[in-house]
């Protein structure tokens, strides 16, 4: 039996009704007393494990959002509301997250430089194919069972320190995307830092759609981040789905 | 199999389950030869602990032996003995890499949940919570167990008792790591809060490493006993009869105060004053989970400059803390979920040296049909109950 967990990962757009969420995109102080919150937080994830659902997950996750907003009194949880609408000279929604992995930048460039490995941690993908000159087709999940094509091609390498890529003309949601892997201080590895940015999906302009996008774009890649992560510094990425429990009938 | 899962608070049910598999190549799966119910499991099943869900197989603290191994695991064979710690590490991480096992990067399979409560997500751990990872228990006959080839302890298959090693995975490890982090340097008193398994092994550690005095603190007799006559204290205080603890400390120690303060009592201490109304108030309308006496005790109660450390577990954002005396006495606070991994092949040694005898906390032995029971004994400290030990 699959675990009732996952982490809060999915398409963009999935998501995004059933991701209740801090509605300020900044950080903010909270007027209630610190422990409603981490209470209602608590019950909330509590809630969330009970249901065994999609929706079940997200409602954990909105729960240790509240959760977090009594243990700090701020508004925004971590890993949450980093993507942020276009500054000047920007032309979309903007995603950034970055993860140390203790590996070499040679190592973890020449991984994500093969991109058929990206499906294996960025868990929207369901396949990249790479031709020779630059350009690659991407397969990713879309709603309710969809898969959404693009192809993209590499605009800029530079071996073990950065890679960027663009979408191709077509694309439903034009973006470019970056990478870029610089040494961590004191033997700490590497830090990896991915940016993403969307150019904002036709017919649904408005700042509320194009943060809510970014949301579940923020959350996939900082789930994959991990993934990458794990799969680099120990071969695998931990697991639970498909072990024991009991049922308590 | 038979496993023992938990299904609602304070109900334990012994069900029949799946076998546990091989999901990942690091992975092994153990025959669970001993295993034992930990005072954090009280925490568990008490409701105190948030993210368990019913159904979930409890049991951290295990030994056994090796039947599978996943594919890169080449360092056991089907057969080995084995110790397992209670928290999973990856075994490559920064953390693991700097002995801080507990803290593993990766290991945590819902670390997304751990980071939206702390901020960072910590290891997984066996049969405690999805926040840590959501891993099926020991209380069964099998168990899988991730990062094998990193984790357990191999011990020899023959001479010592799986009583005597049993607790290497969880209770004596923390003890010993709550001894170290005191630092101890020669004339220093310890002070330990709590003669369970955790504090007596705190005790006994805190000798090995060359404390002077040990000052054991509890209200039951036996677990008293036990502490003065095998595991190294030199004095005890029953705070059920000496109703000011700092105070006696401070009598015992001519006025110093004990150079370092062992909490090994966590969210569910209990005590007669007045504070205890307060936590038990505030528990009542879920305000607060834990219950901290203890923690104010050790702060107030160690000497200027001195170190206090909790072994004990806490999981929220308790009150009324005394972290004005902290800060102004210039206090260091340690604290950690244990680094078994660490310290498991020192703590053999101690064993097979006779150093120490770890089996002197068994005080009952059942089968996993009997954990329901055996758990309201330990709860309520029934019938002298320390450790129960379960055979599955
Ligand atoms: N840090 C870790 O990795 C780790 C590992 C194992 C256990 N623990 C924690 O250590 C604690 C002890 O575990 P255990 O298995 O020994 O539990 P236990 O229940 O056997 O022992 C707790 C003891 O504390 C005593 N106590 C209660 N209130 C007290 C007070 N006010 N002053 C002094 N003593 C008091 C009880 O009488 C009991 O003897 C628990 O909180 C457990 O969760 C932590
Ligand atoms: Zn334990
Ligand atoms: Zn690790």
């Amino acid at each position: 039996m699959p675990s009732p967990l996952r982490a809060p990962t999915g398409s963009i757009g999935l998501l995004t009704a059933a991701q209740p969420g801090p509605t300020a995109s900044g950080v903010g102080r909270a007027t209630v007393p610190r422990w409603v919150p981490t209470v209602g937080g608590a019950v909330l994830v509590l809630a969330g494990l009970r249901r065994r659902s999609g929706a079940g997950a997200a409602l954990a996750t909105a729960g240790g959002a509240l959760a977090y907003v009594g243990l700090t009194g701020r508004v925004a949880a971590p890993g949450w509301v980093q993507s942020r609408l276009p500054a000047r000279g920007e032309r979309g929604l903007v995603v950034e997250r970055a993860v140390t992995v203790l590996r070499p930048p040679e190592e973890l460039y020449g991984v994500w430089r093969t991109l058929e490995n990206l499906p294996r941690f960025m868990p929207h993908l369901q396949a990249v194919t790479a031709s020779g000159d630059g350009r690659s087709h991407w397969v990713a999940a879309g709603p309710a069972g969809s898969t959404v094509e693009w192809d993209a091609r590499i605009v800029a390498e530079q071996p073990n320190e950065l890679l960027r890529w663009e979408s191709l003309p077509g694309a439903r949601v034009p973006h470019r995307g970056e990478v870029r892997f610089s040494p961590a201080p004191g033997e700490r590895g590497t830090e990896v830092r991915v940016r993403l940015e969307y150019d904002r999906p036709a017919g649904l302009l408005g700042a509320t759609v194009a943060q809510l996008v970014g949301r579940g774009a923020d959350r996939q890649v900082r789930e994959g981040l991990r993934r990458f992560k794990r799969i680099m510094e120990t071969g695998e990425i931990p697991t639970n789905d498909g072990q024991p429990r009991g049922r308590c009938r | 199999m038979k496993a023992v899962c938990w299904c609602a608070k304070d109900t334990l049910r012994v069900e029949t389950v799946a076998d546990p598999s091989i999901l990942n190549p690091r992975d092994a799966i153990l025959r669970v030869t001993s295993a034992s119910i930990c005072g954090s499991d009280l925490h568990l099943v008490g409701g105190y602990v948030p993210t368990v869900q019913s159904g979930d197989i409890l049991g951290h603290e295990f030994m056994g032996e090796i039947v599978e191994v996943g594919p890169a695991v080449t360092n056991l064979r089907p057969g080995d003995r084995v110790v397992v710690p209670s928290f999973i590490g990856c075994g490559q991480c920064y953390y693991c890499r700097q002995q801080l096992w507990s803290l593993c990067d990766n290991s945590n399979a819902n670390a997304w949940l751990s980071e939206a409560a702390m901020g960072y997500a910590i290891g997984g751990v066996y049969g405690y919570t999805h926040a840590l990872g959501g891993y099926a228990g020991a209380f069964a006959e099998y168990v899988r167990i991730p990062f094998a080839d990193v984790n357990p302890l191999t011990v020899p298959g023959d001479g010592l008792p799986d009583e005597q090693l049993l607790f290497i995975s969880d209770a004596f490890p923390t003890g010993y790591m709550g001894a170290d982090f005191c630092a101890i340097t020669p004339g220093d008193v310890i002070a330990v809060w709590g003669a369970g398994a955790v504090g007596l092994f705190a005790m006994k550690s805190a000798k090995l490493l060359g404390a002077e005095r040990v000052i054991a603190i509890d209200r039951l007799p036996e677990r008293l006993r036990l502490a003065r006559e095998h595991f190294g204290a030199d004095e005890v205080i029953n705070y059920e009869q000496q109703r000011d603890v700092v105070e006696a400390l401070k009598e015992m120690t001519a006025g110093r105060g004990p150079d370092a303060c062992i909490d090994a009592v966590g969210m569910e201490a209990d005590s007669p004053g007045l504070d205890d109304v307060y936590d038990r108030a505030l528990q009542a309308v879920r305000v607060q989970r834990e219950r901290v006496h203890v923690v104010r005790e050790a702060i107030m109660a160690c000497r200027k400059g001195g170190t206090v450390v909790l072994l004990g577990v806490y999981i929220g954002l308790p009150d009324k803390l005394p972290l004005g005396p902290a800060m102004n006495k210039g206090l260091t606070l340690k604290m950690a979920q244990q680094h078994g991994q660490r310290y498991a092949r020192r703590l053999l040694e101690h064993v097979q040296r006779g150093d120490i005898d770890p089996s002197l906390v068994v005080t009952h032995r059942v089968s996993l049909e009997d954990v329901p029971h055996a758990y309201t004994l330990f709860k309520h400290k029934d019938d002298g109950c320390i450790r129960v030990v379960i055979r599955p």
